[in-house]
């Protein structure tokens, strides 16, 4: 299924410049998996070195913040957003 | 001299030069100043330390650069106080207070800000900014003052007035946002990549104002007599005030500046805003964000930028975070002060009856040294505290008016 991933501009550069790319996928996970098989470098900035997801990167599905659904196993379905958003420190 | 090298991520020790940069490009995480702790333990003494000015710039060795002079009203080394009527009335073997509330502009906030605004005329800003719940902003806007710089400073529109005023009075600009703080910070954090050129104390340069903090460590270990104490309780909002005093007294111990072991952290929030302390309890990792509704506006962050390192903190060392109400926090305003003779804003408040909350349920030792961090002067939140602090007897301008009060009140006491 075509799910869209929204990048921030930090990692347009990795996608050549664009704002979303559009992957196949069913979860979180996937579509992490699916952008690095065709833009590596991708993965290693949002997602540690044991796979989980970076403290600072939020990830939204449908504007719904993934670490309160089932995070990376979080489903997208069919046309969905997963929008990558980097958490800013301030304050 | 500084030893501080330039900017490393806390998450995955990416390095960068020491410039206005406040997140790691490759993994989002913050940024923080390194130093060369092997270099500054071949030069740095307790002798060269004393014979330093009487503020934080005499810990100017482990600060970031601040180039030929530092921006500086003066701010820190403020009275460390032995505080035996009060840790009597807690129960408490050894409590000392460290009075912040003596800083320039009546709270904390002047280590931090001299430290970022030293940084930012080194770099080349001329202009001051910050997102602020308040104290942030005064003491923004009077440094800025002090130095001919134009500063804007961007708060919370409903704040207590006597904030507003403190804010102003410097002659800056001061946007009040229709929101909390939280909606001030994502509001900066836009700004801030619009507006390159102002140096917003506590966002792109942020990894410098933190530092400023670790001077309450510094200040207490130098007073205690070169010694850590056991125990600190520290106010949580965004949390940068806790994770620097620890690496403070890591820092000084490191050096070999201090004896003792690491102290031991407590966290002090309100109940109305304890993003921390929840999580804390809830064993949880990630700090979920609250809706902030208490008393206490300078710690009302639902969103703490370094809620996940106070967490880290916490765990590693066996603290805890106290979580106290309304109610109790000016009951402690009035605790305090009538212990001790310290007016302390609503923060202060918070940090005295987070003490007392785990003094009871057993978490903080009784018998061992304790340290209470009072970061803000109760002449800040005064509209917390005239409706109930207030005069005893209204009287005629007569002698036997006045017996007649005193008596009374005598018979109300005594009964």
């Amino acid at each position: 299924m075509s799910v869209i991933v929204r990048l921030p501009s930090q990692l347009r550069v990795l996608v050549g410049g664009a704002g979303e790319v559009a992957v196949e996928a069913t979860t979180v996970r996937g579509a992490i998996e699916a952008l690095e098989a065709t833009h590596p470098g991708i993965a290693p900035r949002v997602l540690d070195d044991r796979g989980a997801l970076r403290r600072f990167v939020n990830v939204f599905v449908a504007d719904e913040d993934v670490r309160f659904l089932d995070g990376l196993d979080t489903i997208v379905e069919a046309g969905q957003t997963v929008s990558l958003v980097p958490a800013v420190a301030g304050g | 001299m500084s030893f501080a090298t330039g900017l490393i991520c806390r998450e995955c020790g990416s390095t960068y030069p020491a410039e206005a940069r406040y997140s790691c490009d490759f993994c989002f995480g913050p940024l923080e100043v390194s130093y060369d702790l092997e270099a500054a333990r071949a030069s740095m003494t307790r002798a060269s330390i004393e014979a330093g000015p009487a503020s934080i710039w005499r810990y100017g060795a482990l600060l970031p650069d601040p180039g030929e002079e530092p921006v500086d009203l003066g701010a820190g080394w403020t009275p460390l106080r032995r505080a035996h009527r009060l840790g009597e009335e807690l129960g408490l073997r050894e409590l000392w207070l460290k009075d912040d509330t003596r800083n320039p502009t009546g709270s904390f906030k002047d280590r931090v800000v001299s430290v970022a605004l030293s940084s930012a005329r080194r770099l080349g800003f001329s202009t001051a900014a910050c997102a602020s719940t308040g104290n942030l902003a005064t003491s923004v806007a009077a440094h800025a003052a002090a130095i001919g710089w134009p500063s804007v400073t961007i708060i919370p529109s409903d704040l207590e007035k006597s904030k507003i005023a403190m804010a102003a009075i410097f002659g800056g600009t001061v946007l009040g946002v229709e929101g909390n703080y939280d909606d001030v910070n994502r509001l900066c954090v836009e700004l801030v990549a619009e507006h390159e050129d102002w140096a917003f104390a506590n966002v792109n340069l942020r990894p410098y104002y933190a530092e400023g903090s670790k001077t309450l460590a510094y200040e207490i270990a130098e007073q205690l007599g070169w010694r850590t104490p056991q125990q600190v309780v520290v106010p949580v909002a965004s949390g940068s005030q806790f994770t620097k005093v620890a690496k403070g007294f890591k820092e000084f111990l490191e050096l070999g500046l201090i004896e003792g072991e690491i102290p031991v952290l407590f966290g002090a929030q309100a109940t109305g805003c304890s993003p921390v302390a929840t999580a804390f309890y809830d064993g949880a990792e990630v700090v979920t964000p609250q809706r902030p509704n208490t008393i206490a506006r300078s710690l009302a962050i639902g969103n703490p930028a370094d809620g996940p390192y106070v967490l880290d903190e916490l765990r590693a060392h066996g603290g805890d975070c106290g979580s106290v109400e309304d109610e109790e926090i000016l009951e402690c305003i009035g605790l305090l002060a009538r212990t001790e003779g310290i007016f302390a804003e609503t923060a202060g408040g918070v940090t005295i009856a987070s003490l007392r909350q785990m003094v009871r349920r057993g978490t903080i030792d009784p018998d061992k040294s304790t340290v209470a961090i009072i970061s803000g002067h109760g002449l800040k939140t005064l509209d917390a505290v005239v409706d109930t602090a207030t005069v005893t007897a209204t009287i005629a301008p007569t002698l036997a008016a006045a017996e007649e009060a005193l008596r009374f009140h005598s018979l109300v006491a005594a009964s």
